[in-house]
C-alpha cells in the first residue's frame, strides 16, 4: 500500500540541496522553515537575558551595595530583552515562519504572490537580526527596548545606532511578509473559496497584515528620526534641541500598540483551527471570530494613548483613550467564548498542539482581564511601571501568542518535517512551560500590585519584594526547562519520529489534502478541491493510515492510498 | 513586481499550464491575475510610503500650530524659484512616466525609451537643482537645530519689523541686513533649528525616494532596450510609474507647506 507520507519521495525538503538551494530560494515553505528556526535561535538569545535578568534580581544584592557597573548590565539585560523578544522573535513568529509555511497551502495555491520579495522580507530580517547581536558587542544598550528619546538621543553610547537600524530593517521585513499576505489572500484564493469561506488562521494573518503595513511605516520613520536626531541633532524629540519627547512617544506606540496585535492575532487564528480540528466540530460562531481579528485590527489604531497616561497627555485624550481601549475587550471575548463553545459537547482529543490551545484559554484569560485594570485610568496612574505591567504584558505576550506559535508548531510539524510529534515528552514539555509560566508570573503580579517598580536593578530587603523575586526565578528555570524539553521533543523526531500520514490530526483545510511533507508546488493535483474549512464530515479516520482521509476523494487524489500518485 | 523573469522555469513542473505565456509566474493562474495581484501590491506599497512620510508632516504640522510665527520667518530663506521650479520638472517628469505607460501597452517601445529618458533627465534635474539649494543653506548656515551656528544675511526688505530689533548689525554699505543668529531670542533660534530640521529630513526623505525612483527608472529602460515591453507585459512600467507618481504628488505639498508660508 502506497504511503501518503512522501519523505522516501522527492519532496520540497530534499528536491534541491545545497546552501544556496535553500538561502537563496524562493518556496514559501523552505523560508519558512528558515523564518522558524531563526526566530528560534533569536528566542534563545531573548531568553538568555530573561534569566539574566531573573538571577540578578533574586541574588541577594542590596541596592545600596550595587555597583554602576552592575546596574547598567542590568539596565542592557532587559533592553536587550525586550528589544529581541518583540523585535525579532515575536513578531515574525507566527506571521513570518508558520504563516509563510501554511498561508499559501490553506489557499490551495503553489506559492505566495511575491515569492522575490518573500525571500527579500527574510534577507532584511537577517541584516536586522545581525545588527542586533552587534549591539551586544558595540555598547551597553540600556534604553529600554521603547528607546525613547532623550534616552535614546541624548548619551553617547553607540550601541543605539546599531539597534534602532536593525529595529528599522526588521519594520521593513515585517512590511513585505504583510504585504505580500495582503495581495496573496486577496488575489490567490481558489474560485470556490469566498471571504467566509476562507480558513480563520488565514483571517488572522489578514488582520495581521493589515496593520503591519499600516503601521509599521509609522516605526520606521521615527526610527530614522531617532537615528538623525542622535548622529545630527535635528531636535524634533530632544528637549535640549527644543523638541517634544511626548511626541517621539505618540508616534512609537501609534506602531507598537497595534504591534501587540501583530503579536497576538495570528496566535488566535493557531487557536480557531485547533479548537475546531481538536474538538472534532465545526467552528462555533465561524463569522463573529473572523470579524473579530478584522475588528481588533481596526481597533488596535485608536487606543494607543492608554501608554501614555502618566506621560502629561491632556485628561480628556486620556479619559478617551480609557473609554476606546475597553472596545478591544469585546471581540477578544467574542474569540474566547467562540473556542469554548466550540469544544462544548465536542470530541475532544489532548493532543500536544491542543494542550497549548487548551493553557491558552487561561493564559489569555488572565492576560486580557488585568488588561481592563490597566485600561482604567484611576487604577493605571497606580500600576503604572510596576511589575503588574510587565506580568500583564507577559501573559499576553508569552501566554498567548508564544504558545500559539508553540502550539502551531507542533500542529504543523507533520506536514513541514513528515514527522508527529505527540508522545510523552512533547506533553510533559508542554506542562512544564504552562506551570512554569504561571509561577514566574504570578508573583510578579502581586508584587506589582503592592507598587513593586519595574526596572530596578535590586530591591532591598526592607523593600519586601524579594520573596517574589526568589519565586519568580524558580519559575523561570521551570519554564525555561520545559521550553528545552519542547524543543528536544521536536530535534528528537527529526531523527525517530514516527512518519506522519498526509492529514494526522484530521483538519479539514486544504494544507491536509497533500502528502506531508508537501511536494515542491504544493498540491499534486490541480487546483485542490475547496470545501467548508470546517465541515468534520469531510474527513474520516482511517486506522490503517492512522491518519484522516477525505471521504469522498477525487479519483486522482495523491492522498488516498489505493490511488496511483500522479507525480 | 518581481516574479516575471521566473516565468520560464514554472513550466516544466507539469500543472498542465503547457500553453503558459512566457511573462507569466508559475504561480499565477492567468496573467489577469498576475496583474491584479501586482497592482494591489504596488497600491499597498504607496500606502505605507505615505504612512512612512505621515510622521514628519504631523511633525510640521503640531510644530507649525505651536509656533507659526517661527514658521513664516523662516519660509523666506527658502528659494521660492528654485522650489517652483523643480515642481514643474517633477509634473513633466509624471506626464512623460504616464506617457510611457501608454507606450508600453501599445508597444511602441521607441517612444517609450524616449520618455523614461526625459523622466530620468527630469530626476537628474530635480536632484541638481535640490543640491544647489542645499549647498547655498550649507554656505549661509541656515541649518538644523545643532548646527545654526552662522550669520543669515537677509534682504532688508524680508526682514519683519518686529525681528528688527534683535539685529546687531546692519551692513549698509552691500544694502545686506546680516544678522547673528546669537542675537535671536533663543527659543526663538531654537524653533528656527526645528523648522529646518523638518525641511531637511522631509526634503531629503523625498530625495532619497527621487534617488531609488532614478534606479527604477534606469533598470526599465534597460528592460525596454531589451525589447521587453509590450500588450501583454507592461506591468513593471505601470507600477514604476505609480510609485514615480507618488514621490511627485509628495513634492505637491512639500512645496507649498515648506516654499510658500505667508
Amino acid at each position: 500500500m502506497p504511503s501518503t507520507n512522501t519523505l522516501d519521495r522527492t519532496n520540497y525538503l530534499n528536491a534541491t540541496k545545497g546552501f544556496m538551494s535553500w538561502f537563496w530560494t524562493i518556496d514559501h515553505k523552505r523560508l519558512g522553515l528558515m523564518y522558524l528556526w531563526s526566530v528560534i535561535g533569536c528566542f534563545m538569545l531573548g531568553g538568555f537575558f530573561a534569566m539574566k535578568i531573573r538571577l540578578t534580581l533574586s541574588g541577594d544584592v542590596d541596592f545600596a551595595s550595587q555597583t554602576a557597573e552592575q546596574m547598567n548590565a542590568y539596565n542592557n539585560a532587559f533592553t536587550v530583552h525586550g528589544a529581541v523578544m518583540i523585535f525579532l522573535v515575536i513578531i515574525p513568529s507566527i506571521p513570518a515562519a508558520l504563516g509563510n509555511f501554511v498561508v499559501p497551502m490553506m489557499l490551495g495555491t503553489k506559492d505566495v504572490a511575491f515569492p522575490k520579495l518573500n525571500r527579500f522580507s527574510y534577507h532584511l530580517w537577517i541584516i536586522g537580526a545581525v545588527l542586533f547581536v552587534a549591539t551586544l558587542f558595540i555598547g551597553n544598550l540600556d534604553t529600554g527596548w521603547t528607546f525613547y528619546p532623550p534616552y535614546s538621543t541624548g548619551h553617547t553610547d553607540p550601541s543605539v545606532i546599531t539597534a534602532v537600524l536593525g529595529a528599522f530593517i526588521l519594520g521593513f521585513s515585517s512590511i513585505f511578509t504583510g504585504l505580500n499576505f495582503i495581495v496573496t489572500i486577496h488575489k490567490m484564493r481558489p474560485p470556490e473559496m469566498t471571504w467566509f469561506k476562507m480558513p480563520l488562521f488565514l483571517w488572522a494573518i489578514y488582520a495581521t497584515a493589515l496593520i503591519q503595513i499600516l503601521a509599521t511605516p509609522v516605526i520606521g520613520i521615527s526610527l530614522l528620526l531617532i537615528l538623525v536626531e542622535k548622529t545630527m541633532q535635528i531636535g524634533i524629540f530632544t528637549p535640549e534641541l527644543g523638541g517634544d519627547p511626548v511626541f517621539f512617544q505618540h508616534l512609537f506606540w501609534f506602531y507598537s500598540h497595534p504591534a501587540v496585535y501583530v503579536m497576538i492575532l495570528p496566535g488566535m487564528g493557531v487557536m480557531s483551527e485547533l479548537f475546531a480540528t481538536f474538538s472534532r466540530k465545526p467552528i462555533f460562531g465561524y463569522k463573529s471570530i473572523a470579524l473579530a481579528s478584522i475588528a481588533i485590527a481596526i481597533f488596535s489604531f485608536i487606543v494607543w494613548g492608554h501608554h501614555m497616561f502618566v506621560s502629561g497627555q491632556s485628561e480628556l485624550m486620556s479619559v478617551i483613550f480609557s473609554a476606546l481601549t475597553f472596545s478591544v475587550a469585546v471581540p477578544s471575548a467574542i474569540k474566547v467564548f467562540n473556542w469554548i463553545a466550540t469544544m462544548y459537547k465536542g470530541s475532544i482529543s489532548f493532543s500536544t498542539p491542543m494542550l497549548y490551545g487548551l493553557s491558552i484559554i487561561w493564559l489569555f484569560g488572565i492576560g486580557g482581564l488585568t488588561g481592563l485594570f490597566l485600561a482604567t485610568l484611576g487604577t493605571d496612574v497606580y500600576f503604572h511601571d510596576t511589575y503588574f505591567v510587565v506580568a500583564h504584558f507577559h501573559y499576553v505576550m508569552v501566554g498567548s501568542a508564544l504558545f500559539g506559535f508553540l502550539g502551531g508548531i507542533f500542529y504543523w510539524w507533520p506536514k513541514m518535517y513528515g514527522v508527529v510529534v505527540d508522545n510523552m515528552a512533547s506533553k510533559i514539555g508542554c506542562l512544564m512551560t504552562f506551570v512554569g509560566f504561571n509561577m514566574t508570573f504570578m508573583p510578579q503580579f502581586i508584587g506589582g500590585s503592592k507598587g513593586m517598580p519595574r526596572r530596578y536593578a535590586a530591591y532591598g530587603e526592607s523593600a519586601g519584594f524579594d520573596g517574589y523575586n526568589e519565586a519568580s526565578t524558580l519559575g523561570a528555570m521551570v519554564l525555561m526547562t520545559g521550553l528545552f524539553i519542547a524543543l528536544g521533543s521536536l530535534l528528537w523526531s527529526l531523527k525517530k519520529g514516527k512518519k506522519s500520514p498526509s492529514n494526522p490530526w484530521g483538519g479539514v483545510t486544504l494544507e491536509w489534502m497533500t502528502p506531508s511533507p508537501p511536494p515542491e508546488h504544493n498540491f499534486e493535483i490541480d487546483p485542490p478541491v475547496v470545501g467548508d474549512p470546517y465541515d468534520m464530515t469531510l474527513v474520516e479516520w482511517k486506522g490503517e493510515e492512522e491518519g484522516f482521509l477525505p471521504v469522498n476523494p477525487r479519483a486522482d487524489d495523491p492522498c488516498v492510498p489505493d490511488v496511483k500518485p500522479s507525480a | 513586481m518581481s516574479t516575471t523573469t521566473t516565468a520560464a522555469q514554472g513550466d516544466d513542473h507539469g500543472h498542465g499550464h503547457d500553453d503558459h505565456p512566457k511573462h507569466l509566474a508559475h504561480h499565477f493562474e492567468s496573467l489577469e491575475q498576475q496583474f491584479d495581484a501586482g497592482k494591489l501590491g504596488i497600491w499597498s506599497f504607496l500606502l505605507t510610503e505615505v504612512l512612512f512620510f505621515s510622521a514628519l508632516f504631523v511633525a510640521y504640522t503640531m510644530y507649525r500650530s505651536n509656533y507659526p510665527e517661527v514658521f513664516q520667518y523662516a519660509s523666506q530663506f527658502l528659494d521660492t524659484n528654485m522650489g517652483a521650479l523643480n515642481t514643474i520638472v517633477l509634473l513633466l517628469s509624471s506626464f512623460t512616466i504616464a506617457w510611457g505607460v501608454r507606450n508600453a501597452m501599445l508597444g511602441q517601445l521607441g517612444l517609450l525609451k524616449m520618455n523614461l529618458v526625459i523622466t530620468l533627465l527630469c530626476a537628474g534635474g530635480f536632484m541638481m537643482i535640490k543640491k544647489m539649494e542645499y549647498e547655498h543653506k550649507f554656505h549661509e548656515g541656515t541649518l538644523w537645530s545643532g548646527n545654526v551656528n552662522t550669520i543669515f544675511r537677509l534682504d532688508p526688505n524680508d526682514v519683519p519689523e518686529d525681528m528688527k530689533h534683535h539685529s546687531t548689525a546692519w551692513d549698509n554699505r552691500n544694502g545686506e541686513f546680516t544678522m547673528a543668529v546669537k542675537d535671536l531670542d533663543p527659543e526663538f533660534r531654537q524653533k528656527l533649528g526645528i523648522f529646518f530640521g523638518i525641511y531637511f529630513c522631509l526634503t531629503g526623505l523625498h530625495g532619497i525616494h527621487v534617488l531609488i525612483g532614478m534606479i527604477l527608472m534606469i533598470w526599465l529602460l534597460i528592460r525596454a532596450m531589451k525589447g521587453e515591453f509590450g500588450p501583454t507585459n507592461f506591468n513593471a512600467v505601470d507600477f514604476g510609474a505609480l510609485y514615480w507618481h507618488l514621490v511627485d504628488l509628495i513634492w505637491i505639498f512639500l512645496f507649498p507647506l515648506l516654499y510658500l508660508i505667508s
